[in-house]
């Protein structure tokens, strides 16, 4: 039997040494360069302390940044899961053709989010343009994606449509988890719509809310291919992520251990925001 | 009980599935045109197939060149990862109580924290200096970084399976590595098809990786094929949403023939 047992010491150590070497020892390599002055490139570096998380404090691009793809990542997961909640409720009722409109709605989600982007930026830039025109809506009129200050809202636009799907399904899933019962003796009791989505659904779906809140905000703080198709980071850099910034800074711009100590800070804030925020959503699911 | 069609709710839905078609349209539509046709009518239907369009994407993305990568790439990953996940994820799930296994479990989902651009510049220095900056090294990064979530859904899916099954399969004299790949693994359909799917749609689709690690632009995948392009060829919208429209049709239709068996599979890697 021991001889057995060693099988299972097989079948797990390899993936274990692959996957501290592909996995683990860059996440250390990352923290280790943060603290020299390497530019990626040249045969030698010296150590400099904490002074590259000194200077990335101090740094008008990087603060920029985040406040960038906070304000984005906060934004769409909300407006992502109120929606996709909504959706799923539709696509959980009793309709017409739902086998269809399940097919349709989760469609976006197996596009690539670079294509889409592309898509979505020749829409922004020539297609709403000629509608605003047409109907004399000023807000369509011009490059959403031009503008300094709206920018952004176009990478909403593209990154809720895309992720709704995803999100829907998960939802639909949870709602399929539910018992009709409670919804007939509810019914029986007098509860109305709005009562019985308070009291009965949405407490026996917290769990699915929590899973979906805590997946979406951790994969829009991470924003990447939908800033390369949409912006570029720009107009200036009005929309520039924070994974656009340390990708465009260390590879091109010579940053690299710069953008090492950026990325470890990040790393740092999305640990620190996840933990925060499913200690907060499982308490909530608890008392419900 | 049946109950009676809501049709608010169908309305509404309907209504919804306008916002989702179309860009959708838009993009068939501006491939199978020509640029005077666009000139005239933006919305209007094309008037004729333009596969001219088609041809001079093909030509000038080398499109069936990136076309295999992307398939090989996407291929391997599906099944590697199937074959290899899954078992990482049985030793995982079976041996539990033990500090190794518990402490491997713990570790691996713990990456799923972890932001990719943490490693991206390292990874681009390993992956080079170990000469993996191809497909198959990218593979290879695909089926390890899979692991932090497919182990999630795995060891979920396998602690259900109850383990009478093995016990008496050890008893009639088969050993651990067989009872997994004759009793366990053929029971793992269901999660198999979950974990399949999203890592195909990851493997297509992803830009990210093939971006830092790929060298050689006859690598290419099809998303960086359309990167690449995008930057050359940038005023010819017709092309380019040719372009666009070959890249995405495969997943398209892949989805359309198995569109029951995706949307299950997602719902059931949920549930679990």
């Amino acid at each position: 039997m021991a001889r057995q047992r060693s099988v299972f010491y097989l079948m797990t150590v390899p993936a274990l040494l692959l996957f501290f070497t592909f996995h683990t020892i860059p996440v250390i390599q990352g923290i280790f360069y943060s603290f020299t002055n390497w530019d990626g490139f040249s045969p030698s570096y010296d150590f400099i302390g904490i002074k590259n998380y000194l200077s990335v404090f101090q740094d008008g691009d990087v603060l920029n940044s985040y406040l960038f793809t906070f304000k984005f990542a906060v934004l769409t997961t909300l407006l992502v899961n109120a929606l996709s909640l909504l959706i799923a409720l539709g696509l959980n009722a009793k309709i017409k053709l739902r086998q269809f409109f399940r097919g349709v709605y989760f469609l976006p989600n197996v596009l690539s989010v670079l294509i889409v982007g592309y898509i979505f930026n020749y829409l922004f830039s020539n297609v709403f343009p000629v509608w605003g025109a047409k109907t004399g809506i000023e807000a369509l009129s011009g490059n959403l994606l031009g503008s300094m200050e709206y920018a952004w809202i176009g990478i909403v636009i593209v990154v809720v449509w895309q992720s709704l799907a995803f999100n829907s399904i998960l939802y639909l899933a949870g709602l399929q988890t539910i018992s009709e019962d409670l919804y007939e003796a509810s019914s029986l009791d007098g509860a109305g719509r709005w009562r019985e989505f308070w009291s009965i659904t949405f407490p026996l779906i917290a769990s699915f809310f929590t899973i979906n809140m805590v997946l979406s905000l951790r994969s829009f703080l991470q924003v990447f291919d939908q800033i390369i198709a949409l912006t570029g980071g720009g107009p200036g850099r009005a929309t520039q992520s924070i994974a656009h910034l340390i990708y465009t800074g260390g590879f091109q711009g010579q940053e690299f251990a710069y953008q090492s100590a950026n990325s470890v800070i990040y790393l740092i804030v999305i640990v620190g925001i996840s933990f925060v925020q499913i200690a907060f959503l499982q308490k909530r699911e608890m008392d419900m | 009980m049946q109950k009676k069609t809501n049709w608010t709710a169908t309305f509404l839905i309907a209504f919804g599935t306008l916002f989702i078609l179309f860009p959708l349209y838009m993009t068939v539509s501006i491939a199978l045109k020509t640029p005077e046709e666009m000139a005239e009518s933006l919305f209007a239907l094309p008037t004729g197939f333009h596969l001219s369009n088609f041809t001079k994407a093909i030509e000038l993305t080398n499109f069936f060149q990136a076309f295999k990568n992307s398939t090989v790439i996407t291929i391997a990953t599906v099944l590697f990862t199937l074959l290899t996940n899954s078992m990482v994820a049985y030793a995982v799930a079976r041996n539990r109580r033990e500090k190794f296994f518990k402490g491997v479990y713990y570790y691996f989902i713990s990456a799923l924290f972890i932001p990719f651009p943490i490693i991206m510049l390292p990874i681009m220095q390993l992956t080079t200096a170990l000469r993996m900056n191809n497909p198959s090294g990218l593979i290879v990064l695909y089926i390890v970084y899979g692991l932090a979530f497919n182990i999630f859904v795995y060891v979920g899916y396998i602690k259900s399976i109850p383990k009478e099954l093995e016990e008496a399969a050890i008893v009639d004299g088969a050993s651990i590595w067989g009872t997994f790949w004759r009793i366990i693994f053929p029971l793992l359909g269901p999660i198999n098809a979950t974990v399949g799917i999203l890592t195909c749609l990851w493997a297509w689709n992803d830009f990210m990786l093939p971006l830092i690690i790929l060298g050689k632009p006859e690598m290419a995948t099809l998303p960086l094929v359309q990167f690449v392009f995008q930057g050359q060829f940038s005023t010819d919208f017709n092309l380019a949403f040719a372009s666009y429209l070959m890249a995405l049709s495969p997943m398209v239709i892949l989805y359309l023939i198995a569109q029951k068996w995706v949307i299950n599979g997602v719902t059931q890697g949920a549930v679990k």
